[in-house]
């Protein structure tokens, strides 16, 4: 059976979501080879193996740490030049983007990038993708070379399937570009708690009816009760209220989650292109005319101040 | 010696219209008017700024497209490039990102240039994925997804925000850089400016200026097909109540339902 390359995303040896919604789309096409890189590369084995990768390739360097991209695009390269895969998935976070990019112009294959599910077909794996803030889906195919597909997270189910996940250590050489951008300073982004926004199976959203930084507590705390990610849109980060990282929509992050709670966000295109592909969306706002409630499941016309503690309090309550 | 900016726009369908494909699967631009992607004014403004800082710089505005994506250079233009470099060709139609990166990398080259300054993505087709890959065909650092950048002596500083981290990084010119739209408002065109990009000048270059085969382009040479592009089925409508008191007490009950509580 053909060899699927998998990218691992993982921090410091933990497996994110993603990688592991990954092997279950992989064992669609192939036998999936995974490829973890950087410090804990090695302690990624049990989880990868326990979802289905028959084999994982691992190497550790100061480089990958010290270098933007470039020296985990060499890795990757070995392992494609060792393993001759089917084709080579990757996580759609900005840096696993940048990573398959690269590997697709080094070995001269198309790349699709934020496919939202996989099938194997006749001419290679077929991707479908979300275009124009989700009015369309799309079906496409690499049609050059070894296919290179980044994955959206929450694209597949994550599934138990143990194979062998044998660890091998992989030989890299670094090139001449890996040095070529130096990371002179790292800050970790402080936690919350919360669930990663892009994951989370729930996303809790503010906008600009949130009316204020100091507001977002009644966003966070619904969050909480739910054990979901908070968003923002675009307004509210404009304004100064919430984080940018927390931004969903065309110039932030895109999201699928299970449930999408969107509370005083009027639903802008820039906001839509971000979250329309939630498999529910719930909606409060004061205005019965806001674009917002052409998407939705379930809408509340109202004051947010007085929804969402009350819904707050009912989860809780039903939570006990 | 001067500064040579190169920033790659791209002159996209407005968002804010009823975007479509056309019968061959590539993006209709009939229907919908075009503009340049509002992501890549930032990168316009940042090499309009760093160029300002710079003793000597020039600022080249390089697009792909056709006739049309002219109003995408005139936009830069009356922003304050300096001049522009248009390359229009009918074979291109159609061509993926693989395909354009190739053509903007051979006009990059043979334009000449110290850094190259893109948008984080574009507002189509937002793969976010074309200055990793020009770093990679011009065989320079990428210093990407900046929200902060600056140029100075010979080397180019930014702040990239990640999800997990903020990183400081640094290269050596020559780079390609992408910004974010957290790197700084983008100015609007003064009259002044408007009337003063009518008099710069576009250069108009075609695949055979650049030794592209019409095979290495387009629709069928490139490295990916789309076979189908479905209309999303209009959601049906949903519940919508007004609250009376009880709304959140209601919503409640409908996640209940739906097994979100």
């Amino acid at each position: 059976m053909a060899e699927i390359l998998v990218y691992v995303d993982h921090v410091d040896g933990a497996v994110r979501k993603p990688t592991l919604e990954l092997l279950t789309l992989a064992r669609r096409l192939g036998d999936p080879v995974a490829v973890a890189l950087g410090n804990g590369a090695a302690d990624t084995a049990a989880a990868l193996a326990e979802h289905g990768a028959v084999k994982v390739l691992t190497a550790d360097a100061p480089e990958f740490a010290e270098y933007l991209v470039v020296p985990k695009v060499d890795a990757l390269q070995a392992a494609y030049e060792a393993v001759s895969p089917a084709a080579v998935l990757v996580p759609s976070s900005a840096e696993g983007k940048e990573i398959a990019a690269r590997l697709a112009v080094r070995i001269g294959s198309g790349i699709i990038t934020d496919a939202v599910d996989l099938e194997a077909g006749d001419e290679g794996p077929v991707a479908t993708q979300a275009a124009f803030a989700a009015s369309f889906t799309t079906k496409s195919r690499v049609s050059k070379g070894t296919p290179v597909i980044t994955v959206k997270p929450n694209s597949a189910p994550v599934e138990a399937a143990p194979a062998a996940g044998a660890v091998e250590a992989l030989a890299v050489s670094f090139g001449p570009l890996a040095t070529g951008t130096k990371v002179t300073a790292r800050t970790p982004r402080e936690s919350t708690g919360r669930p990663e926004l892009t994951e989370a199976a729930i996303v809790v959203s503010g906008g600009r009816g949130v009316n204020g930084a100091e507001n977002f507590a009644i966003i966070e705390a619904l969050a909480d009760s739910l054990g979901a990610a908070v968003g923002a849109s675009r307004a509210a980060v404009d304004a100064g209220w919430y984080p940018h990282a927390n931004q969903v929509g065309q110039t932030g992050k895109s999201v699928s989650p299970q449930l999408y709670i969107a509370s005083g966000i009027s639903g802008a295109i820039q906001h839509r292109a971000g979250m329309q592909t939630s498999k529910t969306i719930v909606a409060i706002n004061k205005d019965a005319e806001a674009p917002i409630f052409d998407l939705v499941d379930y809408g509340v016309v109202g004051d947010l101040f007085d929804v969402v503690p009350q819904l707050t309090a009912e989860v809780q309550a039903r939570k006990g | 010696m001067s500064l040579r900016i190169v920033v790659c726009v791209k002159y996209v369908p407005d968002a804010t219209g009823d975007r479509k494909f056309a019968d061959d699967l590539t993006v209709d631009r009939d229907d919908v008017d075009g503009l340049l992607s509002e992501l890549d004014e930032y990168a316009v403004e940042q090499a309009l700024q760093i160029a300002e800082e710079a003793d000597d710089a020039e600022v080249t505005v390089l697009t792909v497209g056709p006739e049309d994506a002219k109003d995408a250079l005139r936009k830069a233009l009356s922003m304050g490039a300096d001049k522009a470099v248009h390359v229009e060709d009918d074979d291109l139609h159609g061509s993926d990102v693989m395909a354009t990166s190739l053509v903007l990398a051979k006009a990059i080259e043979k334009t000449g240039y110290d850094v190259v300054i893109a948008g984080m993505a574009s507002t189509d087709g937002t793969m976010g994925v074309l200055p990793a890959i020009l770093a990679e065909r011009l065989g320079v650092p990428q210093v990407t997804l900046l929200s902060e950048v600056k140029i100075e002596d010979g080397k180019v500083t930014g702040r990239r925000d990640g999800d997990s981290a903020s990183e400081q990084l640094e290269a050596s010119l020559p780079a390609v850089v992408s910004v974010t739209d957290q790197s700084g408002e983008a100015r609007y065109p003064s009259f002044k400016g408007i009337m003063a990009a009518k008099k710069k000048p576009v250069e108009s270059l075609e695949l055979d200026d650049l030794d592209i085969d019409a095979d290495e382009v387009g629709l069928e040479g490139s490295w990916t097909a789309v076979d189908s592009a479905a209309e999303r089925p209009a959601r049906t409508a949903g519940t919508i109540v007004k609250d009376e008191g009880e709304g959140g007490k209601q919503l409640a009950e409908y996640l209940a339902s739906q097994k979100f509580i």
